[in-house]
């Protein structure tokens, strides 16, 4: 190709054309003027930000076409506080532009590397404080420095220990077991199944003694959802069949992909359908996955009623809740 | 004659340089030249953005709670009272509504993050399609590449403080993450949260993650950043009388100063009138965290979407092994590939050095188009985000639209895998266009649009020669040539390490391989010899 050849000649930097400003004292005049202008601008910005920030109260509304009805105070002391500082940066930028030297200046490059002399001389230097420090002779210290310093590194890990508790069972084990009730998600009332029509769908969670303090992390794998649909539309196995109650049918709420609520069920193709990676599962074929990245069905929780009619767990769910982990074991 | 005032100011600056010697320094360097470009103002919003994010979110710590304690609120937003929430939702309502200038400091920073964010991507962006990251700055481009990352776990750790219900929602798949780590993923997502999910410790711990850990980073990064900047000096773009040996453009004092400090203001400002005119983050409408509520169409900011883009369109794949489980559904989209793709980019200039043999400095820009192979591949690499970005909104894509959400998942599904090649040989062949476009320009020069009649009756366009400084642009760049894999010696014998130096052959050819020759001064003499 063209290497070899030869290319065409620098012409050089382009000869420098003055502004009119540079010229013309008219014109420097106006662009005084002009950049003033920007920074009195700035002024009154301030001022309206000022005024906005005491006399506009903070609960008024106002309504601003496009925006629609928004908070006249933050509209305020923003639009104020955002013109001063808008017209300081434009005010700046007008002046270096019109009044400010604007010929280019060429400044000469030097080579990052070090001159020959200089990496030499580095190297020697080197040399020398190594072997002052014998560092290459003293075998059994440098040894002994490397096993220490090592080891010492391994004690911020070994402080964070106390960080968490070791997972143990804690992902395994929900709150639900035999015989416990199945409660509203809110209002915690137990249900009879005549509560769910066909085609409903119920967020629960297991009756605890004290519901007004529910702990968050405790919600977060209870978390559960019935849905009733005719029993003969269920295409299930004899034992999954059993876990049902009159085509009440129970899951897990939390996604086997990554833990969010699956909260949208369509009526109509009874789908439920994750809302944030839309994992679609079959609720006819026990919460099969349809659609999406989840890898598994929701966990179905066996249900029954108790002596007085109301719907409770018939067993623990028989495998953990939630997203996958290492340890789980299928 | 000695002013009053030049009196004070030498005796200032006489206090200082006794003490600090400081008046050499500062001589040689208020002459320092800074090239001027559009394009060198991308990390210059970066850099002012995270100063704005400094001033803002030192507002936010003043009333903000980072607590996840459960209290009831009783405050000024009526919708929310008698709900339960966490301390840090309620402090951050009362920001919103309570404080004054509360929403508007929330909003600018908030804003200023996404701004931060989107200038870091505009300017690496810039730095690597100009091949500016080349010798001798490719650790500058490593601190970059690092600063982005960091970048985007600041983001993310900052959208979740409020702990409301799309941020929760937010932690609860970085958890997931966390927890899909082969072998130790459990323990170190126990260890995050102090237990189970959610817990009570998580939003305590981040916030000191985002407020001081990862700032102090940032700053220790940015100051070694623009350090190396000062240091070997900004690049410029190629022209007339610019060398790789010179640096072109304004001194510091005055005309650099005004203009980088003016437009410190601009972004600032634009930052707070966005912040009034734009609501962002309206978390009193979302709610309080709860792990059993979600609401549709839940988005991450637009840095993380297309990471939510990819989680989204993974096939459903896991492993069952002796008892233990692989989530690929998750590792790959959350873990594997982001970790090639943030490798490869903080490898990239030393790849591409090694393909081309060059091992001289560089401080003239590339045009793009005379670099075909790497445009090539940034607009390869771009194309995979935006397909994954594209996903990471599906569901608001399907709404808006009225479109299957299933068929939008295969689309990208596809997508992902045909488009970024397909962008690839599409980049190549525009680039190889307008070298070629440059080329007819330096040798016929510019079509006027003019048709004239000849005498005969023929009729010709007028082609205008181009100004001299412009062919000089057009030609200044060097066209090397590909590396050679060493062939076998005179008995056959493969040389020592050969399918390296085959490797490195290949893709030198990829890189330099398809060039359309530049003219040089014999073809425009040639040509003007003969000129018609």
């Amino acid at each position: 190709m063209s290497n070899q050849l030869e290319p065409l000649a620098d012409p050089g930097l382009p000869h420098h054309v003055h502004r009119k400003a540079d010229t013309d004292p008219a014109a420097e005049k106006r662009a005084e003027r002009q950049v003033s202008i920007l920074f009195l601008l700035s002024t009154a910005g301030t001022l309206l930000f000022i005024y906005s920030f005491i006399w506009i109260p903070t609960d008024l509304f106002v309504f601003v076409p496009l925006l629609g009805n928004i908070n006249a105070h933050n509209l305020g002391i923003g639009a104020g506080l955002g013109f001063a500082l808008f017209f300081i940066g434009a005010g700046a930028v007008h002046w270096a532009k019109t009044l400010m030297p604007d010929e280019e200046v060429i400044a000469q490059r030097h080579q990052m590397r070090s001159s020959d002399e200089d990496r030499a001389s580095f190297v020697e230097t080197v040399k020398a404080e190594a072997g002052k420090v014998q560092l290459g002779r003293r075998s059994m210290i440098k040894r002994s420095l490397g096993l220490a310093l090592g080891l010492v590194g391994l004690s911020p890990i070994i402080l964070l220990r106390d960080l968490g508790p070791l997972p143990e069972q804690r992902l395994l084990k929900t709150t639900w077991d035999k015989g416990v009730r199945i409660v509203t998600d809110p209002g915690n009332r137990p249900m009879k199944p005549e509560d769910l029509e066909v085609g409903a769908i119920a967020h629960v969670l297991p009756q605890i003694d004290d519901p007004e303090h529910r702990k968050l992390s405790d919600i977060a794998k209870d978390a559960a959802i019935l849905i009733r649909v005719r029993p003969a539309e269920l295409k299930l196995s004899e034992e999954r069949m059993s876990w049902t109650h009159e085509g009440i049918i129970a899951f897990s709420k939390i996604c086997s992909h990554m833990g969010c609520p699956v909260a949208l069920y369509e009526q109509q193709t009874k789908h439920l359908l994750c809302p944030c990676h839309q994992s679609t599962f079959d609720v006819p074929t026990g919460a099969k996955v349809i659609f999406g990245p989840a890898a598994r069905p929701l966990p179905q929780l066996a249900i029954t009623v108790d002596s007085e009619g109301y719907l409770v767990a018939a067993a623990p769910f028989d495998e953990p809740v939630g997203p996958s982990f290492w340890e789980r074991n299928i | 004659m000695i002013t009053r005032r030049e009196k004070i100011a030498g005796g200032v600056a006489n206090f200082i340089d006794e003490r600090t010697g400081a008046a050499k320094w500062v001589k040689k360097n208020l002459q320092k030249v800074f090239p001027d470009h559009w394009s060198f103002m991308l990390g210059e919003i970066a850099l002012y953005s995270f100063i704005i994010l400094l001033l803002s979110g030192t507002f936010l710590t003043f009333w903000f709670v980072p607590s996840q304690e459960e209290l009831v609120y009783n405050g000024s937003y009526q919708p929310l009272n008698g709900v339960k929430m966490s301390a840090a939702y309620e402090s951050t309502l009362n920001i919103s509504f309570d404080v004054r200038g509360g929403l508007l400091m929330r909003q600018v920073h908030h804003w200023a993050a996404l701004l931060f964010l989107a200038a870091m991507v505009a300017h690496l962006m810039r730095v690597f399609f100009t091949g500016a990251f080349r010798k001798p700055r490719e650790l500058n481009w490593i601190f970059g590449v690092a600063l982005l990352t960091l970048g985007i776990v600041e983001g993310f750790l900052g959208y979740s403080l409020p702990d409301d219900l799309l941020s929760g929602t937010g932690i609860r798949i970085a958890e997931a993450i966390i927890q899909a780590i082969p072998v130790i993923g459990t323990y170190l997502a126990f260890f995050a949260f102090g237990g189970d999910f959610p817990g009570e410790l998580f939003i305590p711990r981040i916030y000191t993650v985002h407020v001081l850990l990862l700032p102090g980073i940032f700053l220790a990064l940015i100051t070694v950043h623009l350090m190396l900047v000062w240091y070997q000096k900004h690049t410029q773009y190629p022209g007339a009388g610019r060398t790789e040996k010179n640096v072109v453009g304004y001194p510091l004092l005055p005309v650099y100063m005004a203009k980088a400090g003016g437009f410190f203001f601009i972004v600032f400002g634009v930052t707070v009138l966005l912040g009034a005119f734009a609501s962002i983050n309206p978390i009193w409408i979302f709610g309080p965290y709860t792990p059993t509520q979600i609401s549709a169409g839940s988005q991450p900011d637009w840095y993380m979407g297309w990471l939510d883009g990819l989680v989204r369109m993974a096939p459903p794949l896991e492993t069952y092994l002796f008892g233990y489980t692989i989530s690929w559904n998750i590792l790959i989209p959350g873990l594997i590939v982001p970790g090639i793709i943030f490798t490869g980019m903080a490898l990239y200039p030393f790849i591409e050095a090694w393909a081309t043999g060059d091992k001289r400095e560089h401080h003239l820009l590339d045009r793009p188009r005379n670099a075909p192979t790497r445009t090539a591949i940034g607009a390869m690499s771009l194309t995979f985000m935006v397909v994954a970005l594209i996903n990471g909104g599906n569901d608001l894509i399907a709404t808006h639209f009225n479109l299957s959400i299933n068929q939008i998942m295969w689309g990208t599904r596809i997508g992902i895998i045909i488009l970024p090649p397909l962008a690839y040989v599409i980049t190549k062949r525009i680039c190889l266009s307008l070298q070629r476009y440059d080329r007819e320009l330096v040798l016929h020069g510019r079509e006027t649009g003019r048709l004239v009649m000849l005498p005969h009756g023929e009729y010709i366009e007028v082609h205008e020669p181009i100004s001299p400084e412009k062919a000089y642009q057009l030609t200044q760049h060097e066209q090397a040539l590909p590396l050679e894999a060493p062939g076998p010696d005179t008995n056959g014998v493969a040389p020592r390490g050969s399918l390296k130096s085959k490797v490195r052959a290949r893709l030198s050819k990829a890189m330099l391989g398809e060039q359309i020759a530049k003219p040089t001064a014999d073809d425009v003499k040639a040509l003007e010899g003969g000129h018609h």
